[in-house]
C-alpha cells in the first residue's frame, strides 16, 4: 500500500496531466499525433498497395503527380512534374507516348545513400547502428533517371509489385524486361541501370519518356500513385551491403524520398516518426478549392509555403476503444467514428445533415464528411446453378433477393447512416455516376416524392413466386429454399450482421445459412468458384469509371482467370461494351455506353448493390486544413495546428480524479484495521497464558 | 551437478524437436505455402506468377516432409521442415514475412514484456504470500473465512473484467494513467502501472487460497507445535519456523515460469497496447506469418525447459538433501 | 410429426454425460464406502446450496440440448418441410423473450429505445411532423397505454411475483421439513434457502420478461436475458465435455506411465513434457485453427449452421482435452508410482494377476478421489479459459452465443457514451455466480475426499 502511495505521489508529481501518453520531452512542439492499427508490410514503393502504408509512403515519396487536395470532383495536378502529361499517339494509333518533364532544382531528403563512403560500410559499423541516420547525411538532385530506375524496379526479379503484371500490358518491352530479369540470380545489390527498357527512357536530365502500346488514358492515375515515384540507385546500393537487412535497414522500411517529410523513426509496434525534410523544396498550399471551401476556412492559408507541421507521430493503435478516448482526450489531433461511438458524436437532423452533438460542440470539435470512391457489395456467383446463370428464374431470384435486403435499415444500423444505398456499381464522383431520378436502379426502387423507395416486399415475394419459390419454397416439392452467404468472421461486431442478414431472407422465407470463416478461406472458396452468396468491397484506385466496371467485366473472371470479376459474372453485351468504353476519354458517347452497362447489371443484379460508405472524420478545434480526400494520402503537409490551444485544452480535459483511488486505499487501510485489532487480542491471550 | 545439467540438456533436445514437427505439422495443415503467400501478397492483382515467385524465394515451394524426387539423404533434407528447422536450433530465426529480422523483433520487444511481467509476478508473489500467511495467522477465525471468501470470489471472475472494469474506471472515467501505449525507459512506469496491479489482482484469489492451504499444512506439522510448546509467541513461530518451510514449495512450484515471463502476457498486451512479444505473438497468429509464430514456440519450449531445470537446482539449494544425479 | 429431431453431437454427449452421473450416483448409493465422502460432502451447508444453484444451471442447459427443427406449414405437393433454423427445449420455455428483437439496444426494462430515430409525430399540434426522439419499443412495455403506468405495471408484475414466491417458499418449508425428517444430518435449510434465492429473483423476472426486457436488449434488438440463459449450456459443456475428453488419456497415459515405469514411463513423460513446453494459447489457437480448416473443407456435412457451430464447440472441448491432460496425467503418474510399491499390488503381481487388470482393480480405485477432485476443479478454470478464447478469436463460432462472445461484443459497448452496460453485467453476474458456485462445490468435494490432494487450474 504504501509502495501504491508512492506511485501515486510520484506520478502527480510528472504534472497536471498524468495520463499523457507521449513522453514529456515533446510538450509544446508542433507536432501532429495520428495513428495507425495494422503494421504496413511493406514501405517500397514498388510494392507498397494499401492504404495502411500508403499514410507513410505518400508523405515521403513523390510521384509525377498529385490529386488536388481540395477540388472535387478529383483532379490531377502535376507534382514533381511541370504539368500533366499529354499523351501523343503515333504509328497509327499502336503507340502512346508520354513526354513528362520534371522540375529542375527538387532535392532528396538528407540520407547517408548519398555519401560516396556510405556506400561500401564495414559489417562491423553496420552492426554499430541504431538507425542509419547516425551515419554522415548527404543529398543529391532528382533527375528523370530516378524515375527511370524505378519503373524497372517494377520487374525486380526479388521484389514484388503487384501492378507488374498490369503494366507489362501497356508498356512497351516491361514485359521482355520482366523475363530477362528473372534470370538474375546474383545476391547483393542489382544494378538495373544497366539494362535498358525499351517503352521506359531518360531524354534528359530532366525528362522522361514512357512509351505505351495502343491507348490507355487511365495511365496518368497510375503517374500518381506510389509506384511512379522516383527511387535513387544509391539508396538500393546502400541498403544491399551485408549485414543491413538484420537490422532491418531495408529500403522496404527505410523510405528515401524528396516530399515534405522522411521517415526517421520506424517501429512499426508502436511509433512511427516523420520529421519535416530539411532540403523540402517548399510548395504553395492551393489558392482554389470546392466552393464552402473558403467559408470552411480551408483556404487561409492558401499561398503559404507548406508543409506547416515539424512532425508527424504515429502511434500503433489496434483497439477502436483506446483510440476514441484518446482523441477525446486531446491525444489525437483528428479521428474517424466507430459505429459504437456515433451516438455519441454526431447528431444527424431530419434532413440528413450532420453535425456534431452538443457535447463534441462544447469541446470544440468540428466534423468533415465525404463519400469515398469505393463500393460495398453482396454478390452472387455467376458459375451457382441456383443464384447464378443468365436465366430468367435466377434472374428474378436475385431481384427478390436484392430487394429484400434493405440496405437503408442497414446502414442506419450498422454504419449510422454514413453511408448511401448503391444503385450500381458506379461510386458517387467519379464518371459515369448520374444522380436524381435518373440514377436509381428501377429493379429495386421507384421514384416517390422526389426521392429512391425501395421496392415493397411484397413486390419481391411476387418475383420470388415467379422465380419458381412461392413463400419461399420450391414450388414443386415443398422444400425450403436454402442459401449459403460465405463471409469473413472478424469479430465480436459479426454476429449481430449475421441475425440481421438472416431476418431479411426470412422476409421472403428464404433461410440464409451464413458460413463465416477466415480471410484465406473465404479467397480460396470465392477462387474456386464454390461460394453462392458472399460480401466485398472495392476501393477504387483511381477515379475513372474503368476501374469499377472491370469488376464485372467477363474475361476478369476470378475463378476462370483469377481476375478481379469475383462474381465471375459475364454477360457479351457487357463485355463488349466495356472494351469500346474502357479506353475513351470522357465524353456523352462514354456516358451514353456506360449507362447502358449499368442498365445490363441492374437488370440481371449479379450483385446486391450495397452501398458507398461515406467517411466521417472528427478533428480537434487546433487542426485547420483537414479535408478529406478519398484520393490522396499525402495529406499531411497541408495540416495546421495551434500547439497553444492544444496544450490549453489537453490540461483542461484530463485533470485527474483522485479521490476514488484515494478511498479505495483507505478502505484497504481500515480494512487492515481488524486483523490488527485480532492480532493485538491474541497476542494478549498468548501472553496471558503463558 | 555439471553431469546432470549437461543431461538435461541433451535431453531438452528430443523434446525440442518433437515441438517443432507438432508445430510445423499443426501450422501447415492449416495453412498451405499458397495461403500464407496469399496473405503477404495482398488482395488485390495477384497473379498466380506472383505467387510462385514468393513461394519459390523463401524456399517453400519443396515437399513438407519427404522430397521424394530428391537422392539419398536429400530426400529428408531438401524439405521445407528440415530447412526451416535446422536454423531454429542455433538460435537463427531469420526474417519474418514482411522481411524484418525475428532476432532483432525480439530483443527490442523483450523489454517491454518484462516490464510488464516482472512487476506483475514479484509484487504478485509479495502480496500474496502477505496475504495467506495472514489468513494462516488468524486461521478458523472469522477473518480467515471472509478472507478465504474473498479469494474464491476474485477467483471467480474472468480476467478480461478486471481489465475492462479497471481501464474504464481508471484511465477513461478518472484520467489517472494513459489509457494505452508504451514508452520505454523511465516513463514506462506511468504505462505498466495499471496493468500491473490488474494483473496482480487477477492472480490473487487463487494463488493466495493455494499459499495458504500450504501454510496451514505446515502449521499442522510437529515441528511447529514442539516450537508452540516452548512457549514462542504465534507471530514468532510463523516468522522463523513457518514461513521459512513453507517458502520452499511456494517458490520451487514458481521457479518454473520465471523464464517464461519473456514471452510476456498475451492479453493484457494487446489490451493495454504493450510492444512486446506477448502482443507480437497475437499478431503472427492473426497474420498468420509462421516464422514468428515458430520463433516464439521454440523459444517458450526452450524457456521451459530451462524452468524445469531451474526448479530441479533449486530443491537442492533449498533442500541440501536432495542431489542431483 | 410436427417436429424434426436433430441430434447434435454435444446434446448427444452431455445426455450421456448426466446419464453417467446418475448412473455413478446409484452405484455409490448401494455401496457405502464410495458414499461416504459424498456423504462428508453434503454435509456442508454451502455444498448443497452450491449443488442446488449448479443443478439449476445444469437443468437449463439440459433443456437447450434437446434440438428439433420446427415443421412449416404445408405448401406445394411434396411431402413435409422443416425449417433449416433449430430450435431447443429452452428456446420453446423462453418463447416469450425469443424473437422479440427491438431494433437496438434499449437498456432494462427501458419503453424507449437507447439511439435517436427519426420518427413521425403521431398526435398533437405537430402530429405529421418528423421529429428525432427515442422511439418507443415494439416489444418493451408496448403493451403499456401510456408511460406514466409504467412505474405502477413494474411494481405490481414484481409484486405478484414476490407473491408466487412466497408461496413456493411455504411449500419448500413443507419439503425441507419432511426430507430433514428422513436425513438429518444433510443441511437441508442450506439447499432450500439457495433455491428460495433463486426462486425470489427468478419468479418477478419470469413475470416481468413477457412484457419487458429485464435485461435489456443488444446491438441488433435481442433480448439479453435470452442470450444470457444460452451461453449457460456453452460453459457447461466445455466444463464437462473436455473432461470426458481429457479423462481416458490422463488415466491411461498417467497410471500407466507410474505402473509399467522404464521405457514406457519415458516416452509418456517425453510426450507430455513435449506438450507442456508448448505456450498454451499457441498450442490450442492452432489446434483450433487446424480443425476448423479441416471442418471448412467439409462444410457438405453439415446440413445447418446449428450443426456446424456445435461441431466447432466440439472441437473445442477436445483441444482443451488434449492440451490439458498432462496436469492430470502428472498427478495420476505420482499416485501409481507410489502405490505399485504397496503391498497388496506387489502381492497381486507376485500371483501373476495380468497388467491389466491390476491397473483397473488395484490402482483405478485408489486414484478415483484424484480424478473426481481434480475434474470438479477445473470445471470453473474452462469456463473461464472459453471467455479468454474467444477474445484471442480461437474460441466458439461466433454465431454461438456465449459469455466469451457477449464479453467481447460487451468490450466496445463501453466505448459507448452513455455507456451500455448491461450486456457486460448480464455476463458478469451469470459467469459469476456459477463459476462461484462451481469451486464452493470443488473446495466442498475436495474436502469431503481428500483435503490434502492440490489440484491447478486449467489452462488459460
Amino acid at each position: 500500500m504504501r509502495i501504491a502511495l508512492i506511485a501515486l505521489a510520484f506520478l502527480a508529481a510528472c504534472g497536471e496531466v498524468w495520463n499523457d501518453p507521449y513522453p514529456a520531452s515533446e510538450r509544446g512542439q508542433n507536432i501532429y499525433y495520428a495513428s495507425f492499427a495494422e503494421r504496413p508490410k511493406h514501405l517500397d514503393p514498388v510494392q507498397s498497395y494499401t492504404e495502411d502504408e500508403a499514410i507513410f509512403t505518400q508523405q515521403v515519396y513523390e510521384p509525377l503527380l498529385q490529386y488536388h487536395y481540395l477540388k472535387r470532383p478529383y483532379e490531377l495536378i502535376p507534382l514533381t512534374a511541370v504539368e500533366v502529361p499529354k499523351p501523343k499517339v503515333i504509328d497509327g494509333g499502336k503507340l502512346t507516348v508520354y513526354e513528362i518533364r520534371i522540375k529542375p532544382g527538387i532535392r532528396y531528403q538528407p540520407h547517408p545513400a548519398f555519401v560516396e563512403e556510405n556506400l561500401a560500410l564495414d559489417r562491423r559499423d553496420i552492426d554499430k547502428l541504431k538507425s542509419p541516420y547516425e551515419l554522415a547525411l548527404g543529398t543529391r538532385e532528382l533527375t528523370a533517371d530516378d524515375y527511370v530506375y524505378q519503373v524497372k524496379r517494377l520487374a525486380h526479379p526479388r521484389l514484388h509489385s503487384p501492378i507488374l503484371g498490369l503494366m507489362s500490358e501497356y508498356i512497351v518491352g516491361l514485359d521482355r524486361f520482366a523475363k530477362s530479369m528473372r534470370q538474375q540470380k546474383a545476391e547483393g545489390w542489382l544494378d538495373l541501370r544497366q539494362f535498358p527498357l525499351e517503352g521506359v527512357e531518360r531524354v534528359d536530365a530532366h525528362t522522361l519518356r514512357i512509351t505505351l502500346k495502343g491507348s490507355y488514358p487511365q495511365f496518368v492515375y497510375w503517374l500518381a500513385m506510389p509506384f511512379f515515384s522516383p527511387v535513387p540507385w544509391e539508396a538500393e546500393k546502400f541498403f544491399a551491403q551485408p549485414g543491413m537487412a538484420e537490422k532491418n535497414f531495408t529500403l522496404d522500411w527505410w523510405p528515401v524520398g524528396t516530399a515534405a517529410y522522411m521517415l526517421t523513426e520506424n517501429n512499426p509496434n508502436s511509433r512511427m516518426v516523420l520529421e519535416r525534410n530539411p532540403n523540402f523544396r517548399g510548395e504553395p498550399y492551393p489558392s482554389e478549392g470546392e466552393p464552402g471551401d473558403r467559408a470552411a476556412g480551408l483556404l487561409a492559408d492558401a499561398g503559404k509555403t507548406m508543409p506547416f507541421v515539424d512532425k508527424v507521430v504515429f502511434s500503433r493503435e489496434k483497439e477502436s476503444i483506446p483510440y476514441w478516448n484518446k482523441f477525446l482526450q486531446g491525444y489525437y489531433d483528428s479521428s474517424g467514428i466507430g459505429s459504437d461511438q456515433f451516438d455519441q458524436a454526431v447528431r444527424v437532423s431530419i434532413e440528413g445533415d450532420a453535425a456534431v452533438t452538443p457535447e463534441m460542440e462544447e469541446k470544440g470539435i468540428r466534423l468533415s464528411t465525404s463519400v469515398e470512391t469505393s463500393i460495398g457489395y453482396l454478390a452472387f456467383n455467376w458459375e451457382d446453378p441456383l443464384v447464378g446463370g443468365g436465366s430468367e428464374r435466377s434472374r428474378k431470384l436475385r431481384q427478390a433477393i436484392s430487394i429484400a435486403i434493405d440496405v437503408e435499415e442497414q446502414i442506419s444500423i450498422f454504419a449510422n447512416g454514413r453511408g448511401i444505398p448503391a444503385q450500381g456499381p458506379i461510386a458517387p464522383g467519379i464518371f459515369g455516376y448520374r444522380e436524381g431520378r435518373e440514377g436509381i436502379n428501377p429493379v429495386v426502387y421507384d421514384w416517390v416524392d422526389g426521392k429512391p423507395v425501395r421496392k415493397s416486399v411484397e413486390a419481391a415475394r411476387k418475383l420470388l413466386a415467379e422465380a419458381g419459390y412461392p413463400s419461399g419454397r420450391e414450388a414443386k416439392t415443398g422444400r425450403p429454399l436454402v442459401l449459403y452467404l460465405d463471409t469473413v468472421a472478424r469479430g465480436p461486431g459479426d454476429k449481430s450482421a449475421f441475425d440481421w442478414y438472416r431476418r431479411q431472407f426470412e422476409k421472403l422465407g428464404v433461410q440464409l445459412e451464413i458460413r463465416a470463416t477466415d480471410w484465406n478461406r473465404f479467397q480460396e472458396k470465392i477462387r474456386k468458384g464454390s461460394t453462392q452468396l458472399f460480401r466485398l468491397g472495392w476501393n477504387a484506385d483511381y477515379p475513372d469509371p474503368e476501374n469499377f466496371l472491370f469488376l464485372l467485366y467477363g474475361p476478369q473472371s476470378r475463378a476462370k482467370s483469377q481476375g478481379e470479376n469475383t462474381a465471375n459474372y459475364s454477360n457479351r453485351e457487357y463485355d463488349a461494351l466495356f472494351e469500346r468504353m474502357k479506353n475513351m476519354e470522357n465524353s456523352p458517347e462514354r456516358q451514353r455506353i456506360i449507362d447502358r452497362m449499368v442498365e445490363i447489371v441492374r437488370e440481371d443484379a449479379p450483385w446486391v448493390w450495397g452501398l458507398y460508405p461515406k467517411k466521417y472524420s472528427l478533428r480537434h478545434s487546433w487542426l485547420s486544413n483537414d479535408k478529406p480526400n478519398a484520393m490522396a494520402r499525402n495529406n499531411m503537409k497541408y495540416q495546421r495546428i495551434d500547439v497553444a490551444r492544444r496544450e490549453a485544452l489537453r490540461a483542461q480535459w484530463n485533470r485527474p480524479v483522485v479521490w476514488p483511488a484515494a478511498l479505495l486505499l483507505l478502505v484497504l487501510a481500515v480494512s487492515a484495521i481488524p486483523a490488527w485489532a485480532s492480532y493485538r487480542r491474541k497476542e494478549r491471550m498468548a501472553a496471558r497464558a503463558a | 551437478m555439471l553431469a546432470y545439467i549437461v543431461r538435461r540438456a541433451l535431453y531438452a533436445i528430443p523434446i525440442l524437436v518433437g515441438v517443432n514437427i507438432i508445430t510445423f505439422a499443426l501450422f501447415f495443415l492449416v495453412n498451405t505455402p499458397d495461403d500464407m503467400a496469399r496473405m503477404q501478397l495482398g488482395t488485390k492483382r495477384v497473379t498466380p506468377e506472383a505467387i510462385e515467385k514468393w513461394k519459390a524465394e523463401r524456399g517453400l515451394d519443396k515437399p513438407l516432409f519427404v522430397n521424394r524426387g530428391a537422392v539419398g539423404w536429400e530426400k529428408l533434407t531438401d524439405t521445407v521442415f528440415f530447412q526451416k528447422s535446422i536454423r531454429l536450433f542455433a538460435f537463427d530465426f531469420g526474417f519474418a514475412e514482411d522481411q524484418r529480422d525475428i532476432a532483432n523483433e525480439i530483443r527490442t520487444r523483450m523489454w517491454p514484456s518484462l516490464a510488464l511481467a516482472l512487476p506483475v509476478f514479484a509484487l504478485g508473489l509479495l502480496v500474496n504470500i502477505t496475504f495467506a500467511m495472514i489468513l494462516a495467522f488468524f486461521r478458523a477465525t472469522y477473518l480467515d473465512f471472509w478472507g478465504v471468501t474473498l479469494c474464491v470470489a476474485m477467483m471467480s471472475v474472468s480476467g478480461l473484467f478486471y481489465i475492462i472494469g479497471g481501464q474504464y474506471l481508471f484511465s477513461k472515467v478518472w484520467h489517472l494513467f494513459p489509457i494505452s501505449g508504451f514508452i520505454g525507459g523511465g516513463s514506462a512506469g506511468k504505462f505498466v502501472f495499471l496493468p500491473v496491479v490488474i494483473g496482480v489482482v487477477g492472480g490473487f484469489g487463487a494463488s493466495a487460497r493455494l499459499y495458504r492451504t500450504l501454510f496451514l499444512e505446515e502449521m499442522s506439522r510437529d515441528y511447529v507445535r514442539t516450537a508452540r510448546a516452548k512457549g514462542l509467541g504465534e507471530a514468532v513461530v510463523l516468522f522463523r519456523h513457518v514461513l521459512r518451510n513453507a517458502l520452499i514449495p511456494i517458490l520451487t512450484g514458481v521457479v518454473v515460469v520465471i523464464p517464461s515471463l519473456f514471452l510476456g502476457s498475451l492479453i493484457s498486451e494487446s489490451f493495454f497496447g504493450i510492444p512486446g512479444l506477448g502482443s507480437y505473438t497475437i499478431d503472427a497468429i492473426q497474420a498468420q506469418d509462421f516464422a514468428v509464430v515458430r520463433a516464439m514456440v521454440f523459444i517458450g519450449s526452450v524457456l521451459y525447459i530451462v524452468g524445469l531445470l531451474l526448479t530441479d537446482i533449486s530443491y537442492t539449494v533449498v533442500d541440501p538433501r536432495i542431489r542431483l544425479e | 410429426m410436427p417436429f424434426l429431431p436433430v441430434f447434435l453431437p454435444t446434446d448427444v454427449l452431455f445426455w450421456f454425460l448426466i446419464a453417467g452421473v446418475a448412473g455413478y450416483a446409484a452405484y455409490c448409493l448401494r455401496r457405502p464406502h464410495l458414499a461416504l465422502p459424498w456423504r462428508r460432502v453434503f454435509r456442508s451447508g454451502v455444498a448443497l446450496a452450491c449443488a442446488v444453484i449448479l443443478a439449476v444451471f445444469t437443468l437449463a442447459a439440459l433443456l437447450d440440448s434437446v434440438h428439433f427443427r420446427p415443421r412449416l406449414p404445408a405448401e406445394g405437393s411434396g411431402g413435409p418441410a422443416y425449417s433449416a433454423e433449430v430450435l431447443s427445449l429452452l428456446d420453446l420455455a423462453l418463447s416469450g423473450i425469443r424473437g422479440k428483437n427491438e431494433r437496438t439496444y434499449s437498456a432494462p426494462l427501458a419503453t424507449r429505445l437507447y439511439a435517436k430515430e427519426v420518427v413521425e409525430v403521431r398526435e398533437g399540434p405537430d402530429a405529421g411532423k418528423q421529429v428525432r426522439e427515442y422511439p418507443r419499443l415494439r416489444y418493451g412495455g408496448a403493451h403499456l397505454a401510456s408511460e406514466q403506468d409504467w412505474v405502477g405495471d413494474v411494481f405490481a408484475r414484481v409484486g405478484a411475483g414476490l407473491v408466487a414466491a412466497c408461496v413456493a417458499a411455504a411449500l419448500l418449508g413443507l419439503a425441507v421439513r419432511r426430507l430433514r425428517r428422513r436425513a438429518p444430518d444433510v443441511p437441508w435449510k442450506a439447499g432450500g434457502a439457495a433455491l428460495l434465492a433463486l426462486l425470489v429473483l427468478a419468479l418477478p423476472i419470469a413475470f416481468l420478461a413477457p412484457y419487458y426486457h429485464v435485461l435489456g436488449t443488444d446491438k441488433v434488438g435481442q433480448d439479453v436475458l435470452y442470450l444470457a440463459l444460452k451461453s449457460v449450456r456453452v460453459s457447461l459443456i466445455i466444463g464437462t465435455l473436455t473432461t470426458l475428453v481429457l479423462l481416458p488419456i490422463a488415466i491411461a497415459l498417467g497410471l500407466m506411465a507410474g505402473y509399467f515405469r522404464g521405457w514406457v514411463d519415458d516416452a509418456i513423460q517425453y510426450v507430455y513434457t513435449t506438450l507442456n513446453s508448448i505456450p498454451g494459447v499457441l498450442l490450442i489457437a492452432a489446434f483450433v485453427l487446424m480443425l476448423q480448416v479441416f471442418l471448412e473443407r467439409h462444410s457438405e456435412w453439415f446440413y445447418t449452421a446449428a450443426e456446424r457451430a456445435d461441431a466447432r464447440l466440439l472441437v473445442l472441448c477436445v483441444v482443451l482435452g488434449i492440451t490439458s491432460w498432462t496436469g492430470l496425467a502428472r498427478l495420476l503418474r505420482g499416485e501409481a508410482l507410489k502405490l505399485s510399491q504397496l503391498d497388496f499390488v506387489q502381492a497381486a503381481h507376485a500371483f501373476g494377476v495380468p497388467d491389466r487388470r491390476i491397473l483397473s482393480r488395484h490402482l483405478l480405485p485408489n486414484v478415483a478421489h484424484i480424478v473426481i477432485i481434480s475434474v470438479v476443479m477445473d470445471f470453473s478454470g474452462l469456463v473461464l479459459a472459453e471467455a479468454v478464447l474467444s477474445y484471442v478469436g480461437v474460441g466458439v463460432d461466433p454465431a454461438t452465443t456465449s459469455f466469451g462472445t457477449m464479453i467481447n461484443a460487451a468490450r466496445l459497448e463501453m466505448g459507448r457514451e452513455p455507456i451500455v452496460w448491461w450486456s457486460l453485467a448480464a455476463a458478469f453476474v451469470f459467469m459469476f455466480v456459477l463459476v462461484l458456485a462451481a469451486n464452493l462445490f470443488a473446495d466442498a468435494v475436495r474436502d469431503g475426499f481428500d483435503p490434502r490432494v492440490r489440484v491447478g487450474g486449467a489452462p488459460a
